[in-house]
């Protein structure tokens, strides 16, 4: 049967999107895509099966595992790489610790969140990749509004942000030096809301997390986040359990928590569409310091 | 909003143009803030930032100001891309700094705008970078442009200095050949005419900007006539499943495409017919500008990236001598007789700069023949050469098929934006 879509700013979104993933797969010869089990990379996904389909998508996918993972998300990569056939790289922080690469912070605000610069760093050089696509959005923060489509890592990994390539039309410029690699982003254009509709709209099966579910939190500096092995309370912190979801999923030690019911996409969307706060609001990650983000970017993070 | 309406909403890109003094930052501010697009984090962010400073109001420039530099030294080096939407449509738009660099900076953020947004200082009327502006936005043929003459309250909203600049600002519109002006009185700072229809201008019965933003047609600015095709990749699934499939992977250039349609392969210039269009699982019955889509053919011919699927009865300019308006990037100047990497839809060759032309003064629109060196920021129209011949549209006539950037082999750096003439 043949039909008309609907060219929606959400179609237009994604045929872009679509656009972007082809050219990486044209003018790279190895690229991997860094799948870390949140939203944006799982519809990065579905994006690379609709551009090659019904071919599979011509590269692995790359996992940063910190080990301070939530266990839906590890099942729902597992799950999804299994179902769509598609090659899983999984690289170990704890193994950078354990080569010395790296050494683990202390005390309870540690986080392993900067130490995955040297396993990601480590990991495109193993398998050779020359592009790493990630689902990094210009809406997000306040230094990723500056990254190109097609954006140059030198030799060494670093984003230098003051003298990037200008991109123009549909016209984008992967060329580059021995060692040197690319990060690509393919849904630069897309806010928070964007990719709820769109998960919406597509129908796409996303983590338990992102639905209202009891779990075991405590209250640290106005966020609420999980309780886990590996995460020290201080002073007058106590765990309790209530309802929540995850807004945004990074690892246990940064990602902050809402309260909330909401059981389903449309209950989701109503939610971002009323939200008053930004969504990387409840990482600490980004709070450390106000270039917190742009000083991780420039050595090399996601 | 109502559950499903997002479905019927479209996309807008625009440019703005100004400097800080005109209000810009201001105008965007506004946009953002009264369309909930600005976060209570983000607020309170800048909030405390501009205290600290000293600033008196709210710098809402400081939103987008994102690298560490740019906050240090209180500019903008680069193009800001700013999100916000309304039930209607949702808006991408491309904010570019107003000083140093900035022909540079304009022409990236203008090359995929819908609409630009020039302002225009009521007190000051058309200045030089006025003409700039409207010249880069004609240059990059964008489709829609709309003045906002604003600090319309420092002049007491007097109709008769309003309609003093809108008539100069005809003038330049009508000598670029604009295809569509817009003009608007507003403030700012205030509001007025820019979500909200100001009360203090009655004369004025003209829409607010918001409201021209979500309801200008732009459907009609596409190429639907020259059906053009740029392959980008070849779908070839080793499964047994689809053991015959082959299918030709791209973004619709311009034009329609429909199965059934007789259709060229270049440069072969082998004929074929459309078989289907595919979009994953879905065969579509036709594919507009700017869809992602896979073509297949009924025949089986040779074709690769860099090859463009035509009407078989409509074909692109084909040839390796062409002449280009360019906006030079890059600090070392262009040089005639050096040899440049040319990229061309999803193609990419050599190419080697016969000669300039002349350069253009984008104050005045004077063309200038004598001196022919081109530095950063300059536009110029010069000659080129390809290794093979490529196969083109005017700009005017398509953005997509006659656009090209020049990079630079050894640096691999992007040197200049070039529209085909």
């Amino acid at each position: 049967m043949t039909k008309t879509i609907n060219r929606n700013h959400l179609r237009e979104l994604e045929s872009e999107a679509i656009f972007i993933m082809r050219e990486l797969a044209s003018q790279f010869e190895r690229p991997v895509l860094l799948f870390s089990g949140g939203k944006d990379s799982i519809v990065l996904v579905h994006l690379a099966m609709k551009a090659f389909y019904p071919a599979k998508i011509p590269f692995p996918l790359m996992h940063i595992d910190t080990g301070h993972n939530f266990d839906e998300t590890i099942a729902f990569r597992d799950k999804m790489a299994k179902e769509m056939g598609a090659e899983l790289i999984v690289k170990y922080v704890q193994d950078s610790i354990d080569q010395g690469k790296v050494i683990e912070e202390t005390g309870a605000d540690a986080s392993r969140n900067k130490l995955q610069i040297t396993t990601l760093l480590d990991g495109i050089a193993d398998v050779k990749a020359d592009a790493a696509i990630g689902g990094g959005r210009r809406d997000e923060e306040k230094a990723r509004a500056k990254e190109r489509f097609f954006s140059h890592r030198d030799a060494f990994g670093q984003w230098d942000p003051k003298n990037q390539r200008p991109e123009l039309w549909n016209l984008f410029n992967g060329r580059k030096n021995m060692g040197e690699h690319f990060r690509v982003f393919p849904i630069s254009n897309w806010t928070e809301m964007d990719v709820w509709q769109y998960i919406l709209m597509e129908d796409i099966e996303m983590p338990s997390l992102y639905y209202t579910h009891k779990r075991k939190v405590f209250n640290r500096d106005g966020a609420w986040l999980a309780a886990a092995p590996f995460m020290q309370l201080k002073d007058g912190e106590e765990i309790v359990e209530l309802d929540v979801r995850c807004r945004t999923i990074g690892d246990v030690s940064c990602t902050g928590l809402s309260l909330s019911t909401a059981d389903n996409l449309e209950d989701i969307v109503k939610e971002v569409a009323a939200a008053r706060e930004t969504e990387r609001g409840g990482r600490s990650d980004d709070k450390r310091s106000e270039a917190a983000m742009e000083d991780r970017k420039k050595e090399g993070y996601f | 909003m109502d559950n499903k309406a997002y479905l019927d909403m479209s996309l807008l890109r625009f440019t703005t143009a100004g400097s800080v003094d005109d209000g810009k930052s201001t105008l965007i501010g506004r946009l953002l803030y009264d369309s909930k697009s600005i976060f209570e984090d983000q607020l309170d962010a800048i909030t405390e930032t501009s205290k600290r400073k000293g600033d008196e109001q709210v710098d809402l420039a400081l939103l987008t100001d994102g690298l560490r530099a740019e906050r240090e030294q209180g500019i903008t080096i680069d193009v800001a891309y700013r999100y916000f939407a309304t039930p209607k449509r949702k808006f991408i738009i491309a904010d570019t700094p107003g000083h140093i660099q900035y022909t540079r900076n304009m022409v990236t953020g203008a090359s995929t705008a819908n609409l630009a947004i020039i302002l225009v200082d009521a007190r000051n009327g058309v200045l030089e970078q006025t003409l700039r502006h409207t010249y880069i936005a004609h240059l990059l043929n964008i489709p829609h442009i709309v003045f906002c003459v604003n600090k319309m309250d420092l002049v007491d909203f007097s109709e008769e200095r309003y309609n003093e600049i809108k008539t100069e600002l005809e003038g330049i519109a009508t000598k670029l050949k604009v295809k569509d002006a817009h003009f608007i009185p507003i403030s700012a700072r205030d509001g007025d005419n820019v979500v909200d229809k100001s009360t203090r201008c009655n004369w004025y019965n003209g829409t607010t900007l918001l409201n021209l933003l979500e309801n200008i047609e732009i459907k009609d600015d596409r190429n639907m006539v020259d059906a053009r095709f740029p392959v980008q990749y070849v779908v070839r699934p080793q499964q047994d499943r689809f053991h015959d499939y082959r299918g030709f992977a791209g973004r619709i250039a311009s034009g329609i495409f429909k199965p059934g349609d007789k259709v060229m392969a270049l440069p072969s210039e082998r004929i074929s017919t459309v078989k289907a269009i595919d979009f994953h699982t879905d065969e579509l019955d036709e594919a507009l500008p700017s869809q992602s889509v896979t073509l297949r053919l009924e025949d089986e011919i040779d074709i690769s990236r860099g090859d463009m699927i035509v009407h078989a009865d409509n074909k692109p300019t084909i040839s390796n001598n062409f002449n280009i308006n360019v906006c030079w990037f890059n600090e070392r100047p262009l040089v005639v007789g050096k040899k440049y990497i040319l990229r061309h839809t999803t193609n990419e060759l050599q190419c080697m700069v016969k000669g300039v032309n002349f350069k253009t003064n984008i104050n005045t629109y004077a063309q200038d023949k004598e001196n022919l060196e081109i530095n950063m920021n300059d536009i110029a129209n010069i000659e080129i050469m390809s290794a093979k011949p490529i196969f083109f549209d005017s700009y005017r006539k398509s953005r997509n098929t006659g656009s090209i950037i020049l990079i630079e082999e050894g640096t691999n750096e992007t040197v200049a934006a070039g529209m085909i003439e």
